[in-house]
């Protein structure tokens, strides 16, 4: 019966040989950097419209919570605790603050759960594993920048003047978004592992709010050793620089808090170590997410 | 002309490793951090190794659990192999299933931009396509709406179209021609031969042996991680129908509720005392007892029936049920076999019929009685053997009569 619908015998496509290549299985990084680059910002942009432009307050909303935020804490800790007094442009600072960790706590908040949300994708589509959480972090890139607008132009209309040591925010921005995707990362590849880290990280985040100079500043803490132990945190580091550079050059740089000398290059090499630790493990789960999930 | 390989590969083993005891968490990661995990080794796929000629139209077939869909991700390179090599030639699609990266709250216009983007195309290259993509999913009344908002089958048109028109060398589609209304379907069609007259190299993964007898060059069945057989999709779907039905319980046979003669239907109790069917089998025209027959040839079923103690007039019926218990088909040894049987007789009764059974799951049934009017039964065993018709064609009803079909003007 079949013999009477046999195929037509194959067309050899037209044209060279094209090169022979192995397939190896998937990784984190892997294929043309062109479409790692244009998969990671049609990824980010995509789901920054969905976030924002779904409703219809749009990104008002995404400006609201930060400001909301900003009132309530500017109520409690300025106005009640008074933990403002005596501090130059307090509000300003309180607000740049808030902008940069809930930059950190949304981008590393989502990307804990960002592989396995995208599990569709993972398991029926061969593509660098790592575009998810850098992804994910770009889309609260995309926020942050629009929300820092909104800072420079509180700060501005507050009456702080602009200085020459505002050409440092690029740098405090890189560090910040770098340390970022090293946490989102690690983040990510132990949830697909450990489900658990969600709540785990949720308390670390939480504590690392309280911990981070948002509201209270480095003068507040007495003992050297206490500043060298906070400023070891590179969240607490780079908003201790960003409030020396942005708002207040009187106030001390994250040198001079840890009592000068090389000190600084702790809260660096931490950064430094956390964001290695993201790359390593990252690249260590990707072949396996797809069969994990 | 001569081609060359599009795709090879060679002894490929992908085990999967499941852990006995889960460790879900970081904190009992950190309760136990020196328990050992066990783990089941699962062996899905067990040196596989074959190739595809470039411009070839290839086939995957195997039951659920066979291996094939690991086999394609593990092409794809979304799964990582143990051992073994895959060496492709050509740019490869980098997803096995339609739609994949659909995201339901964009228009059809951003999927379509973003999806031509997973596929390999730059952004300026996918709105370049993008009316290509869009005339032939025919969705250009739609581009607008939400995905959401799309039937499955208009949902099915657009990746497919993202698909053909991302222009790349091997393609690896499973299961792809289950959506769509006919007329889509049949456009699928074209667009597969149209893909094959352009050589470009498929790799399809299905259960439809249409499918793959009507459009594949070659096909492969896998079974339980290794290939069975490769070659003539023809011959490869019928190994696969025989395999299908063969595997105990096998998936198309619907299975025989509890038979309603077993029981109070009998009129009278079997008197199994005096006489008791002692065996069961069907065999085919081999004379080999199987569980699977083609929808032509014959059927052959056997019974070995005892005498206990001796018996005047037996009579030993056969007969085959449907899976709905409807007799389809019986006989009996009556003039056949003696007039008495002695006690610790026992007699090989032989039926040889014609198939014209429809594809089904068949019950065998047989019963022995004695006795002028055999009202007496002494023995009845309503399920004694089963066996499956199997078909590449369509049957329109339980029995095939022989027949003649006229059209007139």
């Amino acid at each position: 019966m079949s013999a009477t619908t046999r195929v037509a015998a194959p067309h050899t496509p037209d044209g060279p040989r094209p090169p022979t290549r192995e397939v190896t299985g998937p990784s984190a990084y892997g294929g043309t950097l062109r479409r790692f680059a244009n998969l990671t910002w049609i990824i980010a942009v995509t789901d920054f419209r969905v976030t924002y432009f779904g409703s219809a307050l749009g990104y008002l909303w995404s400006l609201m919570r930060p400001l909301l935020s900003f009132g309530v804490m500017f109520l409690v800790f300025s106005r009640a605790l008074r933990l403002g007094n005596n501090i130059k442009d307090y509000p300003v600072l309180l607000l740049f603050n808030i902008v940069l960790i809930m930059f950190f706590q949304e981008a590393t908040g989502l990307s804990v759960i960002s592989v396995i949300s995208r599990e569709q994708m993972v398991r029926k589509m061969q593509f660098p594993r790592m575009v998810i959480p850098l992804a994910t972090v770009l889309t609260a890139c995309f926020n942050f920048l629009l929300n820092l607008v909104a800072v420079f132009i509180f700060l501005l209309a507050y009456g702080v003047s602009p200085h020459w040591s505002w050409f440092g925010l690029p740098l405090l921005i890189v560090a910040l978004v770098t340390l970022t995707c090293g946490v989102a990362m690690l983040l990510s590849s132990l949830y697909v592992r450990y489900r658990d880290v969600s709540q785990i990280w949720g308390v670390i985040s939480q504590v690392l709010f309280y911990g981070s100079l948002v509201f209270f500043t480095i003068e507040r803490v007495h003992s050297t050793t206490l500043r060298r132990l906070v400023l070891s945190n590179p969240v607490a580091a780079i908003l201790q620089q960003g409030r020396h550079w942005i708002i207040d050059p009187s106030a001390p740089s994250v040198s001079r808090a840890m009592g000068g000398g090389l000190w600084w290059l702790l809260p660096v090499g931490i950064g430094a170590l956390i964001v290695a630790a993201g790359f390593v493990v990252f690249e260590r789960q990707a072949p396996r997410i797809a069969e994990l999930l | 002309m001569s081609g060359y390989a599009a795709i090879e590969v060679d002894t490929l083993d992908k085990t999967f490793r499941l852990p006995r005891q889960q460790m879900h968490t970081l904190k009992e990661r950190a309760l136990h951090p020196l328990r050992r995990i066990d783990h089941d080794e699962l062996r899905v796929l067990r040196g596989i190794s074959f190739g595809v000629q470039a411009g070839e139209f290839f086939g995957v077939v195997g039951r659920n659990g066979s291996g094939k869909s690991t086999l394609l991700k593990c092409l794809a390179g979304i799964y990582r192999a143990d051992a073994g090599r895959i060496r492709i030639a050509g740019q490869l699609a980098p997803f096995i299933e339609l739609g994949v990266g659909f995201n339901p709250d964009l228009t059809a216009r951003e999927n379509v931009i973003i999806n031509a983007v997973m596929m390999g195309l730059t952004p300026r290259e996918a709105r370049y396509r993008f009316d290509d993509i869009i005339e032939f999913a025919e969705l250009s009344d739609f581009l607008d709406l939400k995905l959401k908002n799309y039937s499955s089958g208009m949902h099915v048109r657009l990746a497919f179209s993202v698909m053909v028109q991302s222009d790349t060398d091997i393609l690896l589609i499973d299961e792809v021609l289950a959506v769509g209304d006919a007329a889509f379907q049949q456009k699928c069609i074209d667009v597969f031969y149209d893909l094959r007259e352009r050589g470009k190299t498929i790799v399809l993964v299905t259960h439809d042996m249409g499918t793959v007898e009507r459009f594949c060059h070659r096909a492969l069945l896998i079974s339980d991680g290794e290939i069975e057989t490769e070659g003539d999709p023809g011959e490869v779907g019928r190994r696969y129908l025989e395999l299908n039905f063969e595997h105990d319980g096998g998936v198309a046979a619907p299975a025989h509720p509890p038979s309603p003669s077993d029981g109070s239907m009998t009129e009278t109790e079997p008197d199994s005392a005096r006489a008791r069917v002692v065996e069961v089998w069907v065999e085919n025209e081999e004379e080999k007892r199987v569980k699977s027959f083609p929808d032509s040839g014959r059927i052959h079923l056997h019974a070995v029936v005892e005498a206990i103690e001796a018996l005047e007039a037996p009579r030993i019926v056969l007969w085959i049920d449907s899976p709905e218990w409807t007799r389809v088909f019986g006989a009996t040894s009556e003039g056949v076999i003696a007039s008495t049987l002695a006690a610790r007789e026992r007699v090989h009764l032989h039926v040889s019929l014609s198939n014209r059974l429809a594809p089904s799951h068949y019950a065998v049934g047989c019963s022995i009685a004695a006795g002028s009017g055999h009202q007496d039964i002494l023995d009845w065993r309503s399920n004694a053997a089963d066996f499956v018709v199997y078909s590449q064609r369509e049957h329109y009803g339980l029995v095939e009569i022989e027949h003649d079909v006229e059209v007139q003007p």
